[in-house]
């Protein structure tokens, strides 16, 4: 048995029918790196060959349906668009973009992963990489659409502070926006390849996730204002991780905002839970995917 | 030279039978609910009196080990369903096993399907360096090698358009060459070369060939082509229904994959197996036997004698009976027509025995079909009865000849020797 141990360790790859329940293989993830790179540019252009517009569309989407909130959400039903009191001076326009592209990415993502081996079965059942790969890339590649959207949120900002109808004051606040982009970015990748496990087994799920996600919108200050929910449920709310990283976001941006330390704590604590979790079952599921999927 | 690159202990894979993974959600749950309750299955069928998936277990691989050393070129050969390809699959990583243990050493790079990955949006180029990073190359590396890539997959032409625009051939020339330039330890290739022209074909089993011997490569090549195995591989390993019967020397291997539905024994029972072309009937082969001779084994040059008994079910007039000899590869060798065996009523039992001159063939394994006849007047058959790779039976060598014969180069038959009509010798200057 000992000399079995021994030349065992000479072989640089072993494959064996137990199970390690902590090996989360993200140092075989990096050495993909190329790969993913690849995946990512692959996703990328793709998605926009053959189209007139190209990574136009990127922008198009999210501005109309900015345009469409101010105008039924802000002007129709004069819903609130301040996080806290006093009402700051932000334009509702500016507000109702901000959460746009925000929710567009976790919900992109969220939806992208969870498909994650149904649509690339046809890849994972023929050759072997780190299957992780696939949806660390796909959250990277939607991360360049939104980039192309935080641009577009960008001119518009600096566009209506010179029009003299909003303000930019520089502060360290703005440290909020890298770090809610990032915690966006874990939750829905987290969210997304848990699905993506269970659905090898259980396709209900896939059929839950679309309109899953146009209710949780509902759920989440996109198209309103924090100050619209009564005081009494603001923390039920909070439980909600993707509500601290949108307002805390958007507290980033303005300077002006909700923002409670110890509910963006818990909202952190929920995404790296939900990411770590997720990551758990994604190794575990994915050994054997191909017999069940 | 002699490092182990892979080892097999006792690898087996279990798989479910019946609807795998065709449960929803709202069925395990109803399961779940009814187990905590014990109740009986709602979902089980009525009179099922177990949960219905899990009793039927399926091994596709049962205990299999055996090590593969640095340079190794090794075929697997087996019948469809004896594990090949689960095999492939799990050395290569796509699913775990249910027991056991698979060592690798170093990289692997599996060419289960070729064209694994391709995009059809983006072009040949990206799609090499797509395709590459998928079977576990680095940018830098294709960077290196794909001038290599390009000139051997004879489409540099095309190496710019997306390869949607592509024909199946120069998609799956472009796929393999990217597969076969890989800078891996471990090949492992499932046919992937059944499709592509004979030249392309024979180009990437050359090329695999060198990889093993010239770079230490270690290919491991699944085949149901003999020839491409004989021409690649310096071992096999043949599986039966999910065991490893065999490790050792291909030819040894062939025969006994070959064989394995019928050892050369001298009486065969012919109604049991698949009668084909049996259109229009009338007489039906029950058996044979081999006369005057051991474990169906002649020595060349002596005739073989064998009975053949066969129902006659209408009045049959002019029967004749017809023998095909194939080689173990199943590739024709001849035929042979009997003389008229007679005429039959309706509802006996005919037996006719009839010598085959076996000069003509060279030792080795042969196969027969047993065909009953007759021939119209323009002298084309009317098949009666017809059964394929019937038996076998071997030709050996006479006692005084020691020569060694090569049916892969030779073919099957020693032709009489040429007749020297004239000879003569002149001065050069």
């Amino acid at each position: 048995m000992t000399e079995n141990k021994k030349s065992d360790t000479a072989f640089k790859t072993v494959v064996s029918a137990d199970k390690k329940i902590f090996d989360l293989k993200l140092k075989e993830a990096f050495k993909y790196k190329d790969m993913i790179l690849l995946f990512v540019k692959r996703e990328f252009v793709s998605k926009y060959k053959q189209t007139v517009l190209g990574p136009l569309w990127a922008i198009i989407q999210p501005l109309f349906t900015t345009v469409v909130y101010t105008v039924i959400f802000g002007t129709l039903a004069g819903l609130d668009t301040a996080d806290a009191s006093p009402a700051p001076m932000v334009p509702s326009f500016l507000f109702y973009m901000s959460g746009t592209i925000l929710w567009s990415y976790f919900s992109s993502v969220v939806s992208a992963t969870s498909h994650t081996f149904l649509a690339n079965a046809h890849i994972m059942g023929k050759v072997y990489f780190p299957r992780i790969a696939m949806p660390i890339a796909t959250a990277i590649s939607n991360l360049i659409s939104f980039g192309i959207q935080l641009a577009m949120f960008i001119v518009t900002y600096i566009v209506l502070i010179i029009n003299g109808s909003a303000e930019f004051v520089l502060s360290w606040h703005l440290i909020f926006v890298p770090l809610s982009i990032l915690q966006l970015m874990l939750l829905s990748t987290g969210i997304g390849i848990i699905i993506s496990a269970l659905t090898t087994k259980y396709r209900d799920l896939s059929m839950l996730v679309g309109f899953g996600l146009n209710l949780w919108q509902y759920a989440t200050p996109v198209a309103y204002g924090l100050m619209l929910i009564p005081q009494n449920y603001i923390g039920l709310y909070h439980l909600n991780p993707v509500t601290p990283a949108i307002l805390s976001f958007r507290y980033g941006v303005f300077g002006v905002g909700y923002f409670d330390l110890a509910y963006y704590l818990i909202g952190w604590a929920i995404t790296l839970l939900i990411a770590f979790l997720g990551l758990l079952l994604f190794n575990r599921i994915e050994k054997n995917f191909a017999d069940t999927v | 030279m002699s490092e182990i690159m892979l080892r097999c202990e006792n690898v087996s894979k279990q798989y479910r039978l019946g609807a795998i993974g065709g449960t929803t959600l709202k069925e395990d749950l109803q399961r779940l609910s009814a187990r905590l309750r014990k109740k009986e299955d709602p979902t089980s069928k009525i009179g099922q009196k177990k949960r219905p998936i899990s009793n039927e277990k399926f091994l596709a691989l049962d205990g299999v080990s055996f090590e593969v050393k640095k340079g190794e070129a090794v075929g697997i050969i087996g019948k469809n369903g004896a594990g090949k390809s689960t095999l492939l699959k799990l050395i290569t990583r796509i699913t775990g096993p249910s027991k056991g243990t698979i060592s690798l050493n170093g990289r692997v790079a599996s060419m289960l399907e070729v064209g694994t990955g391709f995009h059809p949006e983006l072009t040949g180029r990206e799609n090499i360096y797509m395709n590459g990073a998928i079977l576990g190359m680095s940018k830098k590396e294709i960077d290196a090698k794909i001038e290599e890539i390009i000139d051997f997959s004879e489409v540099r032409q095309f190496i710019d358009t997306p390869v949607k625009r592509y024909s199946s051939g120069m998609y799956v020339k472009l796929a393999f060459s990217v597969a076969a330039h890989l800078d891996a330890d471990i090949m492992i290739m499932d046919e992937v070369l059944a499709v592509g022209d004979m030249a392309f074909q024979n180009k990437c089993l050359t090329k695999m060939r060198q990889s093993a011997q010239e770079e230490g490569k270690t290919v491991l090549y699944v085949s149901h082509n003999m020839n491409t195995i004989r021409q690649l591989c310096d071992r096999v390993i043949v599986l039966e229904k999910g065991k490893l019967i065999f490790d050792g020397s291909v030819e040894e291997g062939i025969a006994i994959y070959m064989n394995n539905s019928d050892s050369g024994s001298n009486v065969v029972t012919l109604h049991d197996k698949t009668h084909l072309g049996n259109l229009i009937g009338g007489a039906f082969m029950e058996s044979m036997e081999f006369l005057d001779c051991e474990n169906a084994t002649v020595v060349s040059g002596n005739p073989l004698k064998f009975k053949m008994n066969f129902r006659v079910d209408r009045k049959l007039e002019g029967v004749k009976m017809r023998i095909t000899v194939k080689s173990r590869d199943d590739v024709p060798v001849g035929i042979s027509i009997s003389d008229e065996v007679g005429s039959f009523d309706a509802e006996t039992m005919a037996s006719v025995t009839l010598a085959f001159d076996t000069s003509l063939l060279a030792q080795g394994i042969y196969y027969l079909n047993f065909a009953v006849c007759q021939y119209d007047s323009n002298g084309n058959p009317v098949i009666l009865d017809n059964v394929a790779r019937a038996c076998n039976f071997t030709v050996i060598n006479r006692q005084d000849d020691r020569s060694v014969w090569s049916q892969m180069w030779w073919g099957s038959i020693k032709f009489p020797p040429m007749k020297v009509c004239e000879a003569e010798a002149k001065n050069i200057n």
